[in-house]
């Protein structure tokens, strides 16, 4: 996994609350078996205008000109700013890998979906919580200003404005140690077999039910 | 001992490791895969060298991109008329076969959606740690077990280590008290929960459903409601484990026997939140007031009962919600104040995980027996949840009283709940629908989906229109 430490990039927004995986990446393009190409169906039914078809070359594609990620002054956006319950729905961790496809790197919102924001974290994509009111007030400045900015630190744990003003947030210490270090969960899970083993001797006594083979 | 709630209990006898930080290793009992999520998991694990640590511990089946006509269907694997899908499908097949896990494949008669053949085949029993690339795993809490849904890394985590790190999420309690109405289901009851609490109102929390409602509740129900606790911001639904629960489990395939099930109910007898428990939240309903329930809007918590009329976003003092509430309008084509018995439908849908077993399949059945499809409905479709819930139907005759009211009987599989497979909305079509979500081009690009019960959308189907499904049966 990459590691996330420190990202200053252009701000572009998802004015909504209860964004919903189903919109962050249509069920269409779920069937790649794949990690990597949804960025180019990020949003798809609210970018384009048509259907999105997978495996389809959408360079050609009626766009939608009202939708921010088509305007130019959002063009290369590494922060997406938008509002509560972000990541709502389906577990599909499609949506992560959409948005990371497309070059975001961060997530700014009041509040996320909870299985959305565990998975952002497998991908070294920063789901970043700051109030209703300093998002609220970071969509006015966005708005205001062409080609705003922030500044993500996630060592420091602080968002800093083009002006240098400057929010705290708050992440999990296991998280943060993950993101900054771009650590493979997997990896460090397994220097516990041993207890995982322990465990499971312990339940296969207590408990042999749960051990029972599924067979065909 | 301090009181423990059903989901401390849970957790408890599940951890491996508790760390400083608050995070945890988690162990997990069962593993259910279907298509979707695995591939990318399966991949991860053989470019690492990995195998999965308990691989029967592991069950699963191809359920979102099946096709559900008979047609298709009659040639197994190769009459998957979509070339993508029929990619996927077989991917599964492969990956199953090389890492060497049970798979109920496309024409196995065990195979189904995912959240059914779980708790029937008995796979998934009480005081397990249930967990599958699926946000809808949470329908296994009917049981008495800490179901979720998890991403794909966290799936290939699973297949590698048999853990998971988490974090102990927050108790809440939802109790409904009292007697629910004649013809109000489990479904009317969690759409009702879900207006109330509001999508993100269970997030960071895993949610106890509890009360008179859910102890007099049968499974097929208790699995209802906790299948769409995760529409209510919830990861994990549960429901204490009672005699009802205990009987449901009673010789199905994977249930224990003879004296290990002697001692397998003495444990699951445990399953209950104790006496004077904590829980961080507790919301309470009146059973006696919920009314069968209609969906209006492009999120869950958008829902009225079925003699209210769309709402005012006017009336709504929240701007992001009023907003909100304004853009579902549009998308759905409604106007404020209009009465929900006056939307017409195009489609019926009978299925999904929320919605697909025997006793949803003869709740539909009761309705439109000796009746006929309206002739403005385009297609009513009935799914059953799985091969053994479709021949436990056509045993009891319930497939003829569809299939002569108009209505399609068709394969099992998750259909026109998220339309991955052919099964869709056209653009602007209403939906009377027994599924979970009701987001914009859910169940087809442009297409408007209701979320209501089985019950309602029979109803729906012949009248045309939304109707009080319980005046309709007395006529």
């Amino acid at each position: 996994m990459k590691p996330f430490t420190q990202v200053t990039g252009i701000v572009a927004p998802m004015d909504r609350a209860n964004v919903d995986t189903d919109m962050i990446i249509p069920k269409q393009f779920l069937k790649s078996i794949k990690r990597t190409g949804f960025g180019k169906n990020l949003f798809d039914e609210l970018r384009y205008l048509d259907v999105g078809q997978p495996d389809q070359d959408c360079t050609g594609r009626p766009i939608n000109e009202e939708f921010p990620l088509n305007q130019a002054r959002y063009q290369g956006a590494e922060i997406l700013l938008t509002r509560k319950n972000f990541g709502c729905g389906s577990s599909r961790e499609h949506a992560p890998w959409a948005l990371d496809d497309y070059g975001f790197r961060c997530i700014i919102a009041p509040s996320f979906a909870d299985i959305f924001y565990n998975n952002c974290f497998k991908n070294g994509l920063l789901p970043l919580i700051l109030s209703e009111e300093i998002v609220e007030q970071l969509f006015q400045q966005m708005y205001q200003t062409e080609g705003y900015q922030l500044t993500v630190d996630l060592q420091s744990q602080q968002v800093v404005t083009p002006s240098g003003e400057t929010f705290a947030f708050e992440i999990d210490e296991f998280r943060k140690h993950c993101l900054l270090n771009g650590l493979d969960d997997i990896g460090l899970t397994l220097e516990q077999a041993d207890a995982i083993k322990a465990y499971e001797s312990e339940r296969r006594v207590s408990a042999p039910w749960l051990f029972d083979a599924v067979k065909n | 001992m301090a009181a423990k709630t059903l989901y401390d209990k849970l957790w408890d006898a599940h951890l491996v490791q508790q760390r400083d930080d608050g995070s945890a290793l988690i162990y997990i009992d069962r593993h259910i895969v279907h298509e979707v999520t695995s591939p990318q998991a399966f991949e991860g694990l053989r470019m690492a060298g990995r195998t999965p640590w308990r691989v029967d511990s592991v069950l699963a089946t191809p359920d979102h991109n099946v096709p559900t006509t008979v047609k298709e269907r009659a040639s197994g694997i190769s009459g998957i008329e979509d070339p993508v899908s029929l990619i996927q499908v077989k991917t599964l097949d492969d990956n199953c076969d090389e890492f060497g896990i049970v798979e109920y494949k496309i024409n196995d008669q065990r195979q189904g959606i995912v959240h059914v053949i779980g708790p029937e085949s008995g796979a998934c029993l009480p005081g397990m740690t249930i967990v599958c690339g699926d946000s809808h795993t949470a329908t296994n809490g009917a049981l008495g077990a800490l179901a979720h849904g998890i991403g794909t890394s966290e799936v290939e985590h699973v297949l590698a280590t048999q853990t998971l790190v988490a974090k102990k999420m927050k108790n809440m309690l939802i109790r409904v008290d009292g007697e629910l109405g004649e013809g109000v289901t489990p479904k009317d009851v969690v759409l009702a929960i879900i207006a109330k609490i509001g999508t993100a109102g269970g997030t960071g929390y895993a949610v106890e459903f509890g009360g008179d409602v859910f102890r007099a509740m049968s499974m097929e129900g208790r699995m209802t409601v906790c299948n769409m606790a995760i529409e209510a911001g919830a990861r994990a639904g549960m429901v204490a484990v009672d005699d009802i629960t205990i009987n449901y489990v009673k010789g199905r395939a994977y249930a224990p026997s003879g004296d290990v099930w002697e001692r397998a109910v003495e444990a699951w007898r445990d399953l209950k939140s104790d006496e004077g428990a904590h829980f961080d939240e507790v919301v309470v309903l009146n059973g006696a007031e919920i009314m069968p329930q209609v969906s209006w809007g492009t999120s869950p918590e958008m829902v009225v009962g079925v003699h209210d009329n769309v709402p005012d976003p006017a009336a709504e003092t929240d701007a992001v919600k009023r907003e909100g509430m304004a853009r579902a309008l549009e998308y759905m084509g409604l106007n404020a104040g209009q009465r929900i018995a006056d939307i017409k439908l195009d489609r019926v849908f009978i299925g999904s995980c929320t919605n697909s077993r025997i006793e949803d399949i003869r709740a539909a059945a009761e309705v439109v027996k000796g009746r006929k499809k309206a002739d403005s409905v385009k297609q009513a479709m009935v799914v059953p949840g799985s091969g053994l819930v479709k021949a436990q139907a056509e045993a009891e005759g319930l497939d003829k009283i569809f299939v002569e009211a108009g209505f399609e009987w068709r394969e099992p599989g998750c259909s026109m709940c998220l339309a991955m497979n052919a099964d869709k909305l056209g653009s602007g079509e209403h939906c009377a629908s027994t599924s979970n979500r009701n987001f914009e081009g859910r169940q087809g690009y442009g297409g408007r989906t209701h979320l209501v019960s089985p019950a309602m959308a029979a109803a729906a189907g012949v009248a045309g229109h939304f109707v009080d499904v319980r005046e309709f049966v007395r006529g």
